[in-house]
């Protein structure tokens, strides 16, 4: 019997020649990495467990993005916690505000992901990696603790759910309508605990940011991680940031699949998850006229250069809706200083929009964007459960760059077509 | 392990920012945590509850974020343990990470309501409703997850 990619990776990992769905192996790792906010609870478990030291220096990462620059005293102590125990341990790898990004923006950006790596961080939104072809997991901050001690980890293998995208989208239908389209169909626990393989003419179509998008979602079906195979644009990406050898690793012909969803994108119109479920998804032109308080255009889904472009691009002339605060956060300093470079920037600043440094902020609520009682938001973001950016009565409609930079300018949830 | 209490009912889809909102994630202590559990969905819950009590949902709970604040929120309020009908992937490892027990069933919390004392028998793999005397059968775990709970959590069981 053939194995999925994500089978074969576990395999070669808990040095086994198969491995079948259901089996507990215990993996190597070959990166691990937590924030400002899991690392904290990390490395107070791993000194209470009485570790001394981590399995690789170069393999462990803290990647300071949820509360920065801190925006309070709490936070600055957790940044400080985690900052010592780096120093400690003697990593130098905390990279901290001014040189970071989101960690799921930044981490592929330095080369850290390669193709094949089993990663986990202590984050959800880890599989995003998984659009490099490799298996990336997010965990909780005490397997963060044991990984970051051992340098391997329990897994139960999964079962995959193969998804095949066919036909050619419309001019502006990303990556995000074809992830919330997906979400729509099989709903939040349509993959728990498995395997989301993505596949088929029109994701080797889209962009390497797009699939980012599309693989950072894969949590919010319940998946345990998302994956693309590599192709030649995977290997254009990796080209100037992996220097060192990868092994690049595709399902079988005859592996077996829990389950197999085609979905024709021809006929994908722009999707938006409704609050409070990003599984709640409908058609943009199905909503009625939904009057937004807020947008926010980036965070680990959509703040990458391409996403930058998109909302450049229909933002570029005109001014946002007076009534509509506009936040955009590019995903890393890179980012920004391309996106400044592009004139990407300028465009937004004299759309009226405010620019952020890269942070989680508003996303989860943190800081930098909170909503107030009965506001609403249209996000690019991952999440719209009750309260996630702020007041709980307030709302977040969940969509893709275009759509955001849209309805920036109209004031209610809009198409780009109405603006352009 | 035998564990008894009150049984709280909670429906499906009850995610990680329901359980403990990310305005207290600046904190890891889990007395503090413990205090703003369920606060996103059931305010002055830790206040309703007597230590040993039994949280009981339908399908996919613990969805959303990694926060290991949810299951250790949940510990800290006094909850002995949680049994639904299924949980989200990143939740489920750290409950058992933190020897936190947590059961599957498929047929319980649909008989269960608000208020019903049981008492559930981690070894038989059973949970019984005292109060309207019946009983359900949950997953019983493989041994390797087993052991991890018993010697109270995955770093124990490491070291």
């Amino acid at each position: 019997m053939g194995m999925t990619i994500t089978e074969k990776i576990l395999a070669r990992h808990a040095g086994k020649k198969e491995v079948l769905p259901g089996e507990i192996i215990n993996a190597r790792v070959d990166l691990v990495f937590a924030n400002d906010n899991t690392g904290d609870l990390a490395v107070d478990q791993f000194k209470k467990a009485g570790f001394d030291k981590v399995f690789d220096k170069n393999r462990v990462i803290f990647v300071a993005d949820h509360f920065i620059p801190p925006k309070d005293v709490s936070c600055a102590e957790q940044s400080r916690r985690v900052r010592v125990f780096c120093r400690e341990m003697g990593l130098s790898n905390f990279l901290e505000v001014g040189r970071v990004g989101i960690e799921h923006v930044l981490l592929p950006e330095l080369g850290m992901i390669k193709p094949g790596d089993v990663i986990v961080g202590a984050d959800s939104h880890t599989c995003s990696a998984g659009a490099l072809g490799a298996f990336a997991s997010g965990v909780g901050s005490t397997d963060m603790a044991a990984a970051m001690a051992k340098g391997e980890l329990w897994f139960k293998v999964p079962e995959t759910i193969k998804f095949v995208y066919k036909g050619t989208p419309g001019r502006w239908i990303s990556g995000k309508d074809l992830i919330l389209y997906t979400l729509g169909q099989i709903g939040v626990q349509g993959a728990t605990y498995k395997a989301m393989e993505f596949s088929g003419e029109a994701v080797e179509a889209l962009t390497l940011d797009e699939r980012f998008t599309m693989a950072n979602m894969a949590i919010e079906a319940g998946g345990k991680n998302g994956i693309f195979h590599v192709d030649q644009k995977t290997i254009e990406f990796l080209k100037p940031r992996v220097k060192t050898d990868y092994e690049i690793v595709s399902s079988d012909p005859d592996a077996n699949y829990a389950e197999v969803h085609e979905y024709d994108v021809t006929d994908i119109s722009y999707q938006v998850a409704l609050p409070p479920s990003p599984g709640n998804v409908k058609s943009l032109s199905d909503i009625g006229n939904i009057q937004i308080d807020q947008v926010v255009i980036g965070c680990c889904t959509n703040g990458r250069l391409e996403d930058m472009r998109v909302a450049a691009k229909i933002m570029r002339g005109k001014e946002t809706n007076f009534h509509i605060r506009t936040i955009i956060i590019p995903g890393s300093q890179e980012i920004y200083l391309q996106a400044l470079q592009e004139g990407l920037i300028e465009t937004f600043i004299r759309a009226k929009a405010a620019v952020s440094l890269p942070t989680c902020g508003p996303c989860a609520g943190l800081h930098m964007g909170i909503l107030g009682e009965g506001e609403k938001a249209l996000a690019t973001t991952n999440r719209n459960f009750v309260g996630r950016m702020g007041h709980k009565t307030s709302e977040v409609y969940l969509a893709s760059p275009a759509v955001a930079a849209a309805t920036a300018i109209k004031g209610y949830i809009s198409t780009p077509e109405e603006v352009m | 392990m035998e564990y008894r209490g009150k049984a709280w009912r909670f429906g499906s889809n009850i995610d990680t920012d329901a359980i403990i909102p990310a305005i207290y994630l600046h904190t890891s202590d889990p007395q503090i945590l413990g205090k703003h559990c369920m606060e996103g969905i059931d305010p002055g819950f830790p206040k309703k509850i007597t230590a040993g009590d039994i949280i009981v949902a339908d399908e996919n709970f613990g969805c959303g974020s990694s926060r290991e604040h949810a299951p250790v929120a949940i510990k800290a309020a006094g909850i002995s343990c949680v049994v639904a009908k299924g949980f989200s992937r990143i939740f489920f490892r750290n409950s058992i990470n933190i020897g936190f027990p947590i059961f599957e069933s498929e047929e319980a919390p649909g008989k269960i309501a608000n208020g019903d004392e049981l008492i559930v028998d981690s070894d038989k793999g059973v949970i019984i409703n005292v109060t309207r005397k019946e009983e359900y059968k949950s997953i019983v775990y493989p041994d390797f997850i087993k052991s991890i709970i018993v010697k109270g959590g995955l770093l124990n069981s490491i070291k």
